[in-house]
């Protein structure tokens, strides 16, 4: 085990795994799931690059064994893809189910959550009272979306929304 | 003997193929469901019988550790197993009957029975895998398995929960994923055994690395705080019974998988303290969530929260009482909160809701509920003579035997989670059972099986707190067995180099 990493694989691996957390922070569930795509594909990057330095097809009798390439990463970078790549199969399935379901595909609010804290800000006298809880979770869900939902709307006003 | 060893794992995956095969008919499919848990239970428990000998290894295809896998039994692996497979066949037959009863709608036989299997599959592997690589497949497979189920049925609020029960997920995973990459580059092999060997060897400050990644995946499996939002957000929208195996086991793997990393790999106790602390925050954080609920779902969902925390301060002493009143509490743990989760699928069944402020006057009309929930909620606090209150004396003996002051104060925390939790149970259950109802419930008949699955489950409960003798000294040996590792170590290298099966050294040093 000789020789360092390619210094350019590992700027790479750090600028796939920056952009893969980006998108997983987002609210849009496809967003996301090509945050997890490019995610999966930092890391299975990082296995192959720290697994030891590349060499020949590491197969007995074809190759002298000190020319060999490390098979142990490949094999788990190969199950790593396929895991990911079922994963983001059904998050893509999720995504499209809360389409059809909410006409967007982003990660909503735990309402019962919302209630309880807004119980609490009650009986401490710091929320004013008698505001409908569900107006409230509505105006402040409108604020924290972001521009998908605009685009979403915008197809739906138009009454096209047999092209999505 | 050894062929028994994989049979856990692979029974399950086999019966899921078959059912899937037959999905056209229900009828095999549950006998093979059924069957396949209860070959798994019998073989568990003659695991638990062999391995409280001697450990019991398999190199799967014969390729030797540590170039190929090693399945491995030792008791603490048997134990889980045994009370795991127990707890899923319970909620198996309770899914049955809800099935028979209902018809398809919450459990849709086709996908629920394969997907049920995979999830045993998943978590079997998990406890019997002596390879980090396989630890993470495991989790995958079980993960994977979860994901199907929590969003079963595709409705708005599964798929709410589901979205962000997914993306935590999948976060913990690349996290393990990334610790088990640098694990190999660092010392060049996966298996759990040579590992124990060789990261005492490495840099302590990359092992720390190492160590933090792996415990920070795992925390996130096990919902231990700051890690733990996601749990009471997602679970309680699930089927009853999906709810149930989940709170019940699924945390409790992630709990393994720290107990064994924390024993054999990073056995240096350098994060001990980091453990209490999170220990501390994960009781108090939980139960004082639970104390706001008023759904009594999402209210059990704290509570587990809370009670991770007490595994958790165990393993944090990392002295042999700790560690055995982590797997006792564990134990305990499993088959109380799953029967609560189901008792209250039944409640909700009587009641039409889960929302304690409508609930009201179960007592006369369910008085058999009131009891059946009665029990575990009081072994859950830890009333004496039930196994709650056996596992909170051992972890609390231990962190006296400790002395330290952060562990007299984890004793304290611990004291009044457990009143915290009392007052909870018994507020949900007065609300539940005594309060005058709001509506006149409906008039339900309860399905037999249902009822009498979660009673066993309860039932296996008080066998726990009769037979606490036997299993505390049983788990003293598993804490033993952890704290010496060489029983471990010397079962996966009987010669000290390498497992049974085929390897050659091709490579010479040069």
């Amino acid at each position: 085990m000789s020789g360092a990493p390619d210094p350019i694989l590992i700027v790479v691996i750090g600028v796939l795994a920056a952009s893969g957390v980006y998108l997983l922070l987002e609210r849009s569930l496809s967003r996301i799931a090509i945050g997890v795509i490019i995610m999966g594909n930092a890391v299975n990057l990082f296995i192959l690059v720290v697994g030891g330095p590349p060499g020949e097809a590491p197969i007995v009798g074809e190759t002298n064994p000190a020319d060999m390439s490390d098979p142990l990463p490949q094999a788990m970078v190969l199950t790593a893809i396929v895991i990911t790549l079922a994963l983001t199969a059904f998050l893509l399935a999720m995504a499209y189910r809360s389409w059809q379901i909410n006409e967007h595909d982003e990660v909503q609010d735990d309402l019962e959550d919302r209630r309880i804290a807004r119980l609490a800000a009650i009986s401490a006298g710091t929320a004013s009272d008698g505001t409908d809880p569900i107006t409230t979770l509505d105006e402040e869900a409108a604020e924290t979306r972001d521009e998908t939902e605009f685009f979403v709307e915008e197809h739906w006003l138009a009454g096209d929304e047999d092209d999505l | 003997m050894t062929w028994l060893v994989p049979l856990p794992a692979l029974l399950p995956l086999a019966g899921a193929g078959l059912a899937v095969a037959l999905s056209r008919r229900p009828r095999v499919q549950r006998l093979i469901s059924v069957a396949v848990l209860f070959t798994v239970l019998v073989v568990s428990v003659a695991l638990l019988v062999i391995a409280d000998s001697r450990p019991l290894v398999v190199n799967v295809g014969g390729w030797a550790a540590p170039v190929g896998i090693s399945l491995v039994a030792d008791r603490l692996s048997a134990l889980m197993l045994v009370i795991s497979s127990a707890v899923t066949l319970c909620v198996l037959l309770y899914s049955l009957a809800q099935g028979l009863n209902d018809g398809d709608r919450e459990t849709p036989v086709a996908i629920y029975h394969p997907t049920y299997l995979i999830l045993v599959a998943g978590v079997s592997n998990a406890f019997l895998t002596g390879d980090l690589f396989n630890l993470y497949v495991g989790f995958e497979v079980l993960l994977v398995a979860s994901y199907v189920l929590i969003t079963m049925g595709g409705t708005a609020p599964r798929i709410r929960a589901g979205t962000i029960y997914v993306v935590v997920a999948l976060l913990s995973s690349f996290i393990f994923l990334i610790a088990v990459g640098l694990v190999y580059s660092a010392v060049g092999t996966l298996n759990l055994a040579q590992l124990a060997q060789r990261l005492p060897e490495i840099d302590p400050g990359l092992r720390l690395v190492i160590q933090s990644l792996l415990l920070v995946a795992f925390a996130i499996k096990a919902a231990i705080f700051p890690l733990s939002a996601w749990l009471p957000d997602s679970y309680p929208t699930a089927p009853a019974p999906v709810t149930a195996v989940f709170a019940g086991l699924l945390t409790k793997v992630g709990i393994y998988a720290i107990l064994r990393t924390q024993t054999l790999l990073f056995d240096d106790g350098r994060v001990d303290l980091v453990l209490m602390w999170a220990a501390l925050a994960t009781m108090l954080v939980g139960i004082l969530g639970a104390v706001a609920q008023s759904d009594i779902k999402r209210l059990l969902s704290f509570t587990l929260v809370s009670h991770i925390g007490y595994m958790l301060f165990g393993i944090a002493l990392s002295s042999r009482a700790g560690l055995s009143g982590a797997i006792f509490y564990v134990v305990h743990h499993i088959t109380v909160q799953t029967s609560l989760f189901l008792v209250v699928g039944l409640i909700e069944r009587r009641g039409g809701t889960t929302s304690l402020n409508r609930l009201g006057g179960l007592a006369r009309l369910a008085p058999v509920l009131a009891v059946l929930f009665l029990i575990p909620a009081f072994s859950l606090s830890g009333i004496p003579p039930l196994s709650g209150f056996m596992g909170k004396v051992g972890l609390l003996q231990a962190g006296i035997a400790d002395g330290s002051p952060l562990a007299y104060v984890l004793v304290v925390a611990g004291l009044v989670t457990s009143l915290l939790t009392l007052y909870v149970v018994v507020k949900a259950w007065n609300k539940a059972f005594w309060q005058p109802p709001l509506e006149e419930p409906r008039d339900i008949r309860m399905p037999r099986g249902m009822v009498g699955s979660a009673a066993a489950l309860v039932a296996l409960g008080l066998t726990i707190t009769a037979l606490a003798g036997p299993i505390y000294a049983l788990t003293d040996r598993a804490a033993g067995d952890l704290l010496g590792q060489s029983r471990y170590i010397n079962a996966v290298f009987p010669d000290g180099e390498r497992g049974d099966g085929e390897s050659i050294d091709t490579l010479e040093d040069p």
